[in-house]
This record gives C-alpha cells, structure tokens and sequence, in this order.
C-alpha cells in the first residue's frame, strides 16, 4: 500500500521531467514557434503546474525524517530554474534584461579565468575582514564583560550601530588604506564588529545563575569561569554571528569595491560589466559570490554543530 | 532586563564616558593623520613652526584624511540648515531621496514578507519547499546586484526611486518573512483548539487569532527590515549617474576628496537609521496600547 503511494509519486515526478524536457525541447528549436506563436507549448505548460503542485504536496507530505525529505526543496529549486529558462527562451527576453540560466553558465565558463582571481581577490579581503572585525569584537565584548561601566556604555552605542548604514563608510576606507585589499578588508571588519560585540555580550551573560554557583563553589576565580564555563556557555551566540557576519563581511567587501579597487575583484568585475551591459557577465560573477557565500555559511554551520554538539538544538 | 525601571540614569554616564573617550580619540586621530600633510605645507612656508601650529593645521584642513568632529558638525550644520532645501547641496534634499525609497521600499518588502508567511504557515508545499529556500537567499550576497538592477531597469525607463525600493525590498522581506513565520505559528494548541471548538474557517482563524499574535514578532523583524532597507537605497544610489541620494552623495564625496561631505552624508545616513528605528518603535509602542498591552 505505502509503496504503491511511493511508486505513484515517482511516476508523476518521471512524467513531468518528461514533458519538461519536451517543452524546452520545442522551443529550443531554431525554427521553433516563439512567444504567443507557442501557444501549445504555454497550454502544457498550465497542466503541467497543476501537475507539479498535487506532486509537490505528495513530496512534502513524506514524514519530516524521511531521507528523502530534500526532495520537495530540490524540485521546487530545479522547478524555478527550469521556469526561469522556460520563459526566457520562450518569449525572446532580450539578455540585458535577464539573461537564460544557461547563458549564465556559459559565461560562467567563458569567463573562468577572468572571474576565478576576482574571486580570490574578494574573498581575500573577505576572510581578513572577517577574522579582524570578529576577533577584535569578542575581544571587547571580554573587556566589556569584565569592567561592568564599560557594558553600560557601549551596549546602547553597539545596538545604535545596528540602525545605522556603516558600509558607507567604505569610500572613506578606501581613502585611507588605498585601492588594495586592505581597503575591503577594513570595512569587511568594521562592519562585523558591532554584530559580534552584542551577540557575545549576550551569550556571555547567559550563563545560568546555578551553573556560576556551582563554579563560585569550586572557589574558580574570574579567568576559570570565564573559561570553563561562560565561553563555551556563549558559544551559540558567538556562532550566530560568526554566520549573520559571514554574509555581511562578504557584502561590505563587494560594496567597498565599488569604490575603487585595482582591476580585479568581484565588486570591480560586476560594475565593470553593468557598465558594458554584459549582464550574462554580472549574473556569473554574482552566482559565484552567491556560492562562496552558502559555501562560508555552511562551512560555520558545521563547525558550530562540532563545538556545540551538546546545545538542545542539536540533540536528537 | 530586571531594571528597565531606571534604564537612563544607569547608562547615561557610562555612554557620555564612552562618547567622550570616542571624540577625544578622534581629535588624537585627526592629528595623527593629517600631520605629514601640514607639516609639509608648514616646511614650504618656510616660518618657524610648533606643535601649536601643527595641531591648528590638522584640524583646519580644507580635505583632511581624517576630518576634525567639529569640522564635520560644521558642515553638516551649513548644508543642513544653512542651505535651501531644493539644493542640490542641502543634505535634507538627500536625504529625502533616500529616506523614499527606503520606506516604499520597506513597505513592499513587510507587504511580500507577510504574505510569503502567511502562503508558508497554511501550505506544507511552501512550508517544505520555499522555506530552505528563503533562509539560504540569507547566505547570498544580494546587495551585489544593486548596481545591475538600477541600470537594468533604468535602460526600461523605470524612475530611479522604483529601483531602488526593489532592491529594499530584496533586502527586508526575509527578515519579515522569517519572522512572520515564528508570530503566526506562536499561538499553542489550546488557543488553536478553542479556535476549532468555535468552528472558525481558516481566514477567521488568521485574522483573530494568528495575526494579533503575530505583532510582536513582526515589529522586532520590522527593526531589522527597516535598518537592511537603509543600506539597500544607499547601495542602489552608488551606481554611476545617480544624481540624488546619500549613496551619490558619498559616491561624489569619493570621487572628488570630499573627506568632510563624505563624512556628513554619513552623519545624516547614520541619523536617518535611527530616526526611522526610532519611528517603527514608536508606532510598537502605540499599536502595543491600542491592543491592550500593560505599559
């Protein structure tokens, strides 16, 4: 019985690839009818989503342990990039508009030896950025933690710093520190910094008052607490921005770019190739720092399911 | 949060300390950095100098490396209030590009964050396929697209306010979404189950129970979105031929070695963050009365 409701539901699944395939297929072809002239292939292309969706509840209704739970997210992701393809070479979206996800790839490849030391320039910026701006906030937030007048100061300061716009301050950086990558790195690190003060400064201070009796018991001073017991108690936070800075280190280093950099560089290569409406270009550039971007996300993500293993998030 | 009661008296000192300490640097800074400059211009004259007239000089120039606070209180004083605000000089008029584009911005990215809750909370399909989705648009670094989606639609003849509040509302609809999520799922079953014993449909269940319990939820996101909206009107202004906005401003600051006018765009930008913080803040606070809430 189960299995007969599995078999249904990858018969459906094999039968849309097939009619998708034969949809792009048709209008592939070169002297295939285009636009309002493909009236068949957009009629399909109707029962076909219907199609999709009673698959797609089948997909997400398998149980939330099921190994093959990925599924509904995948064919929802393939679906909105097959319907991005679908579309545009179906109804001749001029490519500066939008370019077709293949037309992305080609110049994805095309332009590999151009865009792979942007993207080394970048990400050099990036990981300096990240490693300054982060050290140099859990460093204050110790400070800050140990001298009590000094939380009560900056605290109000660092959440202000949240409403304010501090990549602006990347034409200024760029001033100082040159066209190089230390430029980038600079705003890379400010930009992290104030994300990193306020989340440790809340883990730190989330310690459970029975957990610090326990060490006052032990006769442990300020250092052995803060080591045995307050930094791993904070590790959570301090990997929740150690992933919100990922992203944010990656963005101020593209944006600071935009500034002025020397001829490379993922920030330079996108306003480069705006400017020369290659936008096939720009979409590649921008996938790969998309990229780079989950690809940091998830490598904190694993790290952090390392270290705090035992955070009730993560037990089974 | 135990003293809220007194939360002004207990920070005000420490803050002043530290905005002291802030502005006592920034003046050791503004010599430090200006120095080679003036003693420079100060050796060409040829006079006898001291450190009296290095230190006037590194808080005088007229395109520092690091400008004097005073100096940029000064110029963001002028071109404040000193400069009509049809100006192209007056930072109001700036300001006011940005701050439209940030709001309409922010007000269709709340409206598609809500709605994509909503579609996420009543559908396992969205729920299960969507959802990833959603949070790992979080890891892209989306801004980069801002200087392409303004020339894209600006060749379609699309005002520049209209790109920009796109690119906002890219920003700030995740936030509100993920946070929408969270609100509209946070009644428990009781509150579910007395829903049900009332026979109430799916909308009157939204509207009653799902959307009041949600406020909280999406006023803490709307913080968050209404910061992201900032920056993305100020990205979307710094591509080439942005005449208006605190973006061009800056961009224009770069080009020209405007150190102060960079420095009092940002002032304003900085200003303009908390103001519109502060707004949605405000208006918690009066939709928390109206509903009911104890002060």
């Amino acid at each position: 019985m189960k299995t007969g409701r599995h078999a249904l539901t990858a018969v459906a699944v094999v039968a849309l690839i097939v009619v998708a395939a034969w949809m792009l297929n048709t209008v592939n072809a070169p002297e295939a009818p285009r636009g309002k002239a493909a009236g068949m292939v957009w009629n399909t292309l109707i029962v076909w989503l219907i199609a999709l969706w009673w698959t797609l509840r089948r997909l997400a209704a398998l149980p939330a342990r099921h190994r093959l739970k990925w599924l509904a997210p995948a064919a929802l992701g393939a679906t909105f990039l097959y319907l991005w393809e679908l579309l545009v070479v179906g109804w001749d979206v001029p490519r500066v508009l939008l370019p077709a996800p293949h037309a992305v790839a080609d110049a994805l490849s095309a332009r590999w030896d151009v865009l792979w030391p942007d993207f080394l320039q970048t990400a050099l910026a990036v990981l300096a950025g990240y490693v300054i701006g982060n050290g140099a906030g859990l460093l204050t937030a110790f400070a800050a933690d140990r001298f009590d007048f000094l939380k009560r100061g900056l605290l109000p300061l660092a959440n202000l710093a949240g409403a304010v716009p501090i990549v602006g301050i990347a034409p200024i950086m760029v001033m100082w520190f040159g066209f190089e990558w230390h430029s980038k790195a600079a705003v890379a690190a400010v930009v992290t910094f104030f994300p990193m003060l306020i989340n440790a400064l809340a883990g730190l201070a989330a310690v459970d008052a029975m957990h610090r009796d326990l060490m006052h018991t032990y006769a442990a001073g300020h250092a052995a607490t803060l080591l045995k017991l307050r930094v791993p108690g904070a590790l959570p936070f301090i990997f929740n921005a150690l992933k919100i800075n990922s992203t944010l280190a990656l963005i101020a280093a593209i944006v600071a770019e935009f500034f002025g950099s020397p001829i490379v560089g993922l920030g330079f290569r996108i306003s480069a190739e705006v400017a020369r409406m290659n936008v096939d270009v720009v979409w590649a550039a921008i996938a790969l720092a998309a990229l780079a971007g989950s690809g940091f996300y998830g490598m904190i993500a694993l790290l952090e399911r390392g270290l705090t293993f035992w955070h009730p998030s993560y037990r089974k | 949060m135990t003293e809220t009661r007194t939360p002004l008296r207990r920070h005000t000192l420490p803050v002043i300390a530290v905005l002291t300490a802030v502005v006592l640097i920034w003046y050791a800074a503004a010599v430090w950095l200006n120095a080679p400059q003036v003693s420079e211009r100060l050796e060409g004259i040829g006079e006898p100098w001291g450190w009296r007239e290095l230190v006037n000089g590194t808080w005088s120039m007229e395109r520092p490396v690091l400008p004097a606070p005073h100096q940029v209180a000064d110029n963001w004083w002028t071109s404040v209030f000193d400069t009509a605000v049809d100006s192209p000089r007056s930072l109001i008029f700036h300001a006011g590009v940005t701050l439209g584009a940030t709001v309409l911005g922010f007000a269709l990215g709340m409206a598609l964050g809500i709605l994509i809750a909503i579609g996420v909370v009543h559908s396992a399909v969205l729920d299960r396929g969507l959802m990833p989705w959603i949070i790992a648009s979080q890891t892209i670094p989306i801004l980069a697209i801002a200087p392409m989606v303004v020339v894209v639609l600006g060749s379609m003849g699309y005002p520049p306010l209209m790109s920009k509040a796109v690119i906002s509302m890219y920003l700030c609809f995740f936030p509100v979404a993920v946070g929408m999520v969270k609100g509209l799922r946070s009644p428990d079953t009781l509150q579910m189950d007395l829903m049900r014993t009332y026979n109430a449909s799916a909308v009157q269940r939204l509207f009653k129970l799902r959307l009041p319990a949600a406020v909280p939820f999406l006023f803490a996101s709307a913080k968050v979105a209404m910061a992201t909206s900032l920056v993305g009107a100020i990205v979307g202004e710094l591509p080439t031929g942005a005449q208006a906005g605190l973006g061009a401003r800056l961009l224009s600051g770069s080009y020209f070695g405007q150190t102060i006018q960079i420095w009092s765009a940002l002032v304003m930008a900085a200003l303009l963050g908390v103001a519109l913080v502060a707004a949605v803040r405000a208006t918690e606070n009066a939709t928390n009365r109206l509903m009911g809430a104890r002060a």
